[in-house]
């Protein structure tokens, strides 16, 4: 062991004041985050190595969960109710919205489950718990990027070249991660307080893929109840979303930006109030954990 | 760095407890509580948040009350209390894990903390990965981590396995690598709590090693642990937690000695009033007791101390009396059996007090916990006229620190200074002699 003295230790001293915090409303500590990115790092990696540990498909599971939805999504929705699909042929039509809406899901149910799995370290060591949930919110990603190479296969299968859109495709990332940072802080602070969520979580998973225009094209909600509720509709961030997917990657419609503007504003919103709510219950973690 | 490292001020924390449920007793009340159940529970929860901190709120358990200190840079203080005293709960406020309910803690500098070792271990991971994952989430970069890998591997002994997933490790593995992690760390402010009983003994001594080199290296270390001898050895102040209170606090060995006495009251001695002393028609008890003979509050291996027994003896008639006892070791071993009758000498007993010292010479015990398991009082060393069981029970600690880290437990139920006599003769000397 190295022999331990002051002179090596010339850091800056790091000064902190630990008190009770009642109903105090902060928003994140940057300076703090960027010390602990490294912890964030190995977080992240840890989910990522761990995933799919000890099973026999492996990485695999990856690819198989999406491409099953699609064909069951395109057996039942496409042929068997001929939901329109936009002229574009239904299976990557369905697909397109899967990919973007399973990362969703899982990021939800990942970060959902996260403080709770997490208690024993919550309850021993500091580091900044906003970290937590946020690790399944970038370890998903790892799935997303491989289903994304089923989508490319997908659309060479189909001959579809996309637009000149596609350079909007990052952004629409960017909003698919902020939504689900912002929900996901939501989910697991009050997870922890009330374990009620790890119940609901399984049919709001359902009852939110259901109301994104997953099965069905989001021209469907403007044809039946008109444009302000269409524009009402696009406050779910995740409806610009798979609407920009599909219109960047696909090109059979211009880029819905009515859709993706409204999503934004309310993915910041969620993640604002989801950032403070989460700072602001964090102090009783470890005393409900 | 004058500024202290830490400064506890009039802190309180306090939990929520007890809240009764209400039992229905009609079917419809059942029904009906059924359907306010949630709204109930959803009160309950919510009060975790935001319980009001009345004094005589009886739902509220004060875990600390009014505790302030203060530690400078590269002192070392000790924590000493019973199981719930708070001890880790202070040390849950200070490393920032949990918030106080009032008072605060002001912390200048980093806090490593040694308060369970291997948090945050993931079992799927190899040794490799988990030192970084570890590492980072006790509050290293990961350049520090490449920096210090090879010493952590090296101090924790398992290189060989260092690329296995953690869940093949033995246990004793995974607390040695676990604390190769921990105590690499090189931060102002130091928290150790029972760490000091990990893994075996020649491990344990590592470990108390690289503790003592921390504490004397400008560190301030807080100690917490139930072993008393490394609070002695390490610490130069101490502070006694007592159900959630500063009982105590000063110089390490008052404080340990104040609590060591209040302890053992119960275990190494004994007395009763007459009325109520137990015994037989013939025997009362009225005192025992296990009485070290240094002046120190402990009984280390090797130490000389005494049992005094004070019996009251109502027979009328003189007789020859016989005192026997058993002693065991805490797995029911018996060690030796102690008796009067040894003595070669007859004791005439006549009615009223007798007193007993027994005193145990020096170089016998080795470090243990013991029991008078039989208290045998005999007439004409035939006739039982008492037993009395579990009469006392006392400790001889055995501590690396104390003895200067030449040696842990050395192992043994007993612990006998020999004498040594060796003879080395060169060829010569035996040539000469022939």
């Amino acid at each position: 062991m190295p022999e331990t003295n002051l002179i090596e230790r010339k850091k800056p001293i790091i000064k902190t004041r630990i008190e009770s915090g009642k109903r105090k409303w902060r928003i994140l500590d940057l300076k703090e985050l960027i010390y602990y990115k490294d912890l964030f790092y190995f977080f992240v990696l840890r989910d990522i190595t761990v995933m799919y540990k000890q099973t026999i498909l492996g990485i695999l599971w990856a690819v198989i969960n999406p491409v099953f939805q699609m064909v069951i999504f395109s057996v039942i929705f496409g042929k068997l109710a001929q939901i329109s699909s936009d002229g574009i042929p239904y299976p990557i039509f369905s697909f397109a919205a899967i990919l973007p809406f399973n990362y969703f899901s899982q990021s939800l149910s990942g970060a959902s489950n996260s403080l709770v799995g997490n208690s024993s370290v919550l309850t021993k060591v500091y580091f900044p718990r906003i970290l937590i949930p946020l690790t399944p919110v970038f370890s998903k990603l790892a799935d997303f990027a491989i289903a994304f190479l089923i989508l490319i296969v997908m659309m060479i299968f189909y001959q579809i070249t996309p637009t000149a859109n596609l350079v909007f495709l990052p952004l629409l990332i960017l909003l698919m991660i902020l939504t689900s940072m912002g929900i996901g802080m939501w989910l697991s602070s009050l997870a922890i307080q009330y374990r009620d969520v790890k119940f609901a979580i399984g049919f709001m998973t359902s009852l939110l893929m259901y109301s994104a225009p997953v099965v069905f094209p989001a021209s469907l909600i403007l044809e039946k109840f008109g444009y302000n509720y269409y524009l009402l509709y696009g406050l779910y961030p995740m409806v610009g979303v798979i609407e920009g997917f599909r219109s960047s990657l696909l090109g059979f419609s211009p880029m819905p930006w009515d859709l993706i503007g409204m999503g934004s504003i309310s993915a910041v919103l969620l993640f604002l109030s989801g950032a403070s709510y989460f700072k602001k219950t964090e102090r009783i973690f470890a005393d409900v954990a | 760095m004058s500024e202290f490292a830490i400064k506890v001020n009039d802190v309180s924390k306090a939990f929520l407890i007890g809240l009764k449920d209400h039992k229905k007793e009609t079917l419809g009340g059942t029904i009906f509580s059924w359907l306010r159940y949630p709204l109930e529970n959803y009160n309950v929860l919510k009060k975790l948040n935001t319980y009001n901190y009345n004094e005589d709120n009886e739902d509220l358990f004060w875990a600390l009350k009014n505790i302030s200190f203060e530690l400078k840079h590269g002192e070392t203080l000790g924590i000493i209390g019973n199981n719930g005293a708070g001890k880790s709960t202070l040390l849950k406020i200070i490393c920032r894990i949990t918030n106080p309910t009032y008072g605060f803690a002001e912390v200048n500098g980093r806090v490593s903390s040694l308060l369970e070792v291997g948090t945050g271990f993931n079992a799927e991971l190899t040794g490799r990965e988990n030192v970084y994952l570890n590492g980072t989430i006790l509050g290293m970069k990961k350049k520090e981590i490449d920096k210090k890998f090879d010493e952590i591997v090296d101090f924790s002994g398992v290189e060989q396995f260092i690329d296995t997933q953690i869940k093949k490790y033995s246990s004793g593995m995974k607390i040695r690598l676990a604390f190769a992690v921990a105590a690499s760390l090189e931060t102002e402010i130091m928290i150790i709590d029972e760490v000091l009983s990990i893994g075996d003994a020649e491990f344990r001594k590592k470990s108390l090693e690289r503790m003592i080199e921390i504490a004397r290296s400008g560190t301030a270390v807080i100690l917490v642990t139930h072993n008393m001898l490394p609070i002695q050895n390490l610490c130069s102040r101490a502070i006694l937690l007592e159900k959630g209170r500063i009982a105590n606090e000063g110089i390490t060995e008052e404080i340990v000695s104040s609590y060591m006495g209040q302890q053992t009251k119960s275990k190494v001695k004994q007395s009763w009033e007459l009325g109520k002393a137990p015994g037989s028609e013939h025997i009362k008890m009225s005192k025992a007791e296990v009485r070290p003979l240094l002046n120190i509050p402990v009984i280390r291996p090797g130490d000389p101390f005494e049992f005094e027994f004070l019996i009251y003896n109502l027979k009328d008639e003189d007789y020859d009396l016989t005192i026997t006892f058993h002693l065991t070791d805490e797995f029911e071993n018996l060690l030796f059996i102690g008796s009067t009758a040894m003595t070669n000498r007859k004791y005439i007993a006549k009615k009223g007090f007798i007193k007993l010292n027994c005193r145990i010479p020096e170089n016998l015990f080795n470090a243990g916990k013991f029991t008078i398991s039989k208290f045998l009082v005999l007439q004409n060393s035939a006739k039982l006229l008492y037993e009395h069981k579990d009469l006392l029970t006392f400790e001889v600690t055995s501590d690396y620190a104390y003895e200067h880290g030449k040696s842990g437990r050395i192992e043994g139920l007993i612990k006998p200074k020999l004498e040594w006599e060796v003879t080395v003769k060169s060829e010569t000397e035996v040539l000469e002699k022939i």
